[in-house]
């Protein structure tokens, strides 16, 4: 059986090439950013999805996969491409169905020793007051004028509404929101799905998480960031819950019929696109916005509710607590961005499903605080591995667009990890490593295991090798909460 | 040897599943059971107390599937029913595609009681077909989790 291996070229030390004659239709070469180690968990599928996405018009350089990237449905998951602004595409598949599901991390200046043996109470609180699982209800009752709002401003809506301070939006990749935002292109079913569901964080890979601080590579740039070693941080990964999937759902049924409109010839159906500047391509990119936005608020929204809870917990006000968001970053959207192409400036649409923004030093759109040192990159792993936050690095726009990877990228379905794992016992073992686990459901657990992800820290490896993101601070979770 | 109304295969990441059934509209059920049967495992103890219509209409047959599981979601959400029966009246093809007429029974969510297992985002059109076999119908869906 052939193996990717036998297909890619290597161009450097991490960085392999899909050539063009691996498939018919491609309009650029493939890259794959992978180590040698990682190379023997990487599916043929996704060399064929990333050839898959190199076919589409308009493509820019490279079809590119992060080292986390794995098998998904139209785009793989953890790939980047960017396409012309006028002679290229918009696709959904190309940032999934959980519109800018992301991450966040707050710092704080709690010791890991005043934190762990108020953990299960800790874990409890939060489980508690951050609804999360299937068939969760929101504490949160917008009106359909609140969510339009929501759809068009992001983080800072809920900043006005009282959920958080000013400060957090500047933290937030893009100040939270795309201001391409149209909450008129949302069908009223993404509207109520969208609704119940404000103030949630799902179920499946989101999570919330305590952490400590338990490695500094770069002293200098983890102070910029505020992380102190021997602290405690706090993690936040949704999305824009049932809202997203319903835009991406109601869109790919527009996106199918443009691509016969217009003659896009489909490698796969999911790849369902529309021209940029067209009338299908723009109504999309403005719901998408509005998806995107929706999760940041959604994010903010959370994020109140753990300080709220930290207050309650250790009986300090969350700025004596120190709890100031470091950054928000998506990890499935499109974006409308400027690059360098063949030594030209070029509006083009990044599309990073499952991958990170990482913009070097320097970058016009990284906050003024950061700008010497490039956006915080964070990257969470699994339940029981660590997460890290990197820095945009040299490389990012050269190679990748300004992209890195996500977090550590599946290697087992959720089925075989059912069978292959019990979430009582996985609840043991992680307890008997200092991990607080709480869930809905144990099988959740299981679904979750940390098995079934890469090593976080070898994928984070090849990126920071390669000089795309670099290493500041590792941490590892303390307490993980799961719906 | 009979064929399971429907049956799970290997994904990365996703849920895959292949469903068969005699008649299009038996194999569309059964597709509608695989999927809910992902959300939640004890789909055979649900109570049918509450029904809602579905009607729908779609220009080709691997469009009509996901259209109609992708409805059962949205309904499963908003109206909050956790549903365990599928019942399709007709699936009939006009000149201007198919029309579906059917229903999907259950209850009122009730998480005390419910264990739901994992989340289903949406119905993907990754190698999503409907197939005309010897005997009868199969469709194949992967689902995003």
């Amino acid at each position: 059986m052939t193996k990717p291996s036998d297909i890619v070229q290597k161009v450097e030390e991490n960085l392999y090439e899909v050539p063009m004659d691996f498939q018919e239709g491609m309009r650029v070469p493939g890259r794959i950013l992978v180590s040698h180690k990682l190379m023997n968990d990487l599916e043929i599928g996704t060399l064929h999805q990333t050839a898959n996405v190199a076919a589409l018009p308009g493509i820019q350089k490279y079809s590119l996969a992060m080292p986390d990237a794995h098998f998904g449905y139209g785009f793989p998951i953890g790939g980047v491409a960017a396409f012309d602004a006028t002679e290229g595409v918009i696709s959904p598949g190309g940032v999934g169905f959980d519109i800018n599901c992301g991450v966040r991390i707050l710092r704080t200046d709690l010791e890991i020793q005043e934190v762990r043996p108020r953990i299960k109470e800790l874990m409890n609180k939060l489980f508690t007051a951050i609804p999360s699982g299937v068939g969760s209800k929101s504490k949160l009752r917008v009106s359909d004028s609140e969510l339009d709002d929501a759809f068009n401003l992001g983080a800072s809506w809920a900043v006005e509404q009282g959920y958080g301070v000013e400060t957090d939006i500047l933290h937030c990749e893009d100040n939270g929101f795309i201001d391409a935002a149209d909450p008129a292109k949302v069908s009223d079913k993404a509207r109520k799905r969208g609704k119940p569901q404000f103030g949630t964080l799902g179920s499946g890979n989101h999570f919330l998480e305590v952490q400590e601080v338990d490695k500094i590579y770069e002293p200098e740039i983890a102070k910029l960031f505020g992380i102190r070693e021997g602290t405690v941080t706090v993690m936040i990964h949704c999305g824009s819950r049932g809202a997203g999937h319903q835009i991406c759902t109601d869109y790919l049924q527009v996106m199918e019929q443009a691509s016969k409109k217009y003659g896009i010839d489909l490698p796969d159906k999911q790849l369902a696109c529309a021209p940029a500047d067209s009338r299908e391509g723009q109504d999309y990119f403005k719901a998408m916005a509005a998806g995107a936005n929706y999760a940041w608020a959604n994010r903010q929204v959370i994020t109140h509710w753990v300080r709220e809870t930290f207050q309650n917990v250790f009986n300090k006000d969350a700025e004596e607590l120190g709890m100031d968001l470091v950054y928000d970053v998506a990890h499935n959207v499109a974006k409308l961005e400027e690059h360098e192409i063949d030594g030209k400036k070029k509006e083009v649409y990044v599309h990073r499903k499952g991958a990170t923004r990482a913009f070097p030093a320097g970058h016009k759109d990284v906050p003024t605080v950061y700008r010497s040192v490039g956006q915080p990159v964070l990257i969470p792993g699994s339940m029981g591995t660590p997460s890290y936050i990197l820095h945009g690095a040299e490389r990012s726009m050269e190679l990748t667009f300004g992209s890195a990877c996500h977090g550590a990228g599946r290697v087992m379905g959720r089925g075989e990890a059912k069978r292959k794992f019990r979430g009582e016992v996985l609840e043991k073992q992680l307890a008997d490593k200092g991990i607080h686990v709480r869930a809905t459901h144990p099988s959740m657990l299981a679904e979750e295991a940390p098995e079934v992800y890469k090593s976080s820290s070898e994928v984070v490896n090849v990126v920071h090798d390669l000089n795309i993101a670099r290493k500041v601070v590792r941490v590892r979770p303390m307490g993980v909460a799961k719906g | 040897m009979s064929l399971p109304d429907y049956e799970y295969l290997p994904h990365p990441a996703d849920v895959r599943f292949r469903a068969f059934g005699n008649t299009l509209e038996e194999v569309f059920e059964h597709s509608a059971l695989a999927m809910f049967n992902v959300i939640i495992n004890d789909i055979s103890n649900i109570k049918h107390e509450r029904s809602v219509d579905i009607e729908l209409e779609s220009d080709g047959i691997d469009n009509l599937l996901y259209n109609y599981l992708s409805e059962l979601l949205f309904q499963f959400e908003v109206e909050e029913i956790i549903f365990g029966e599928f019942h399709i009246d007709s699936i009939i093809q006009a000149d201007t595609g198919y029309i579906l007429k059917g229903r999907a029974m259950g209850e009122d969510i009730d998480l005390t009681r419910h264990a739901f297992e994992t989340e289903v985002k949406a119905v993907t059109y990754h190698q999503l077909s409907v197939t005309k076999e010897y005997v009868g119908y199969s469709t194949h869906v992967i689902v995003d989790t």
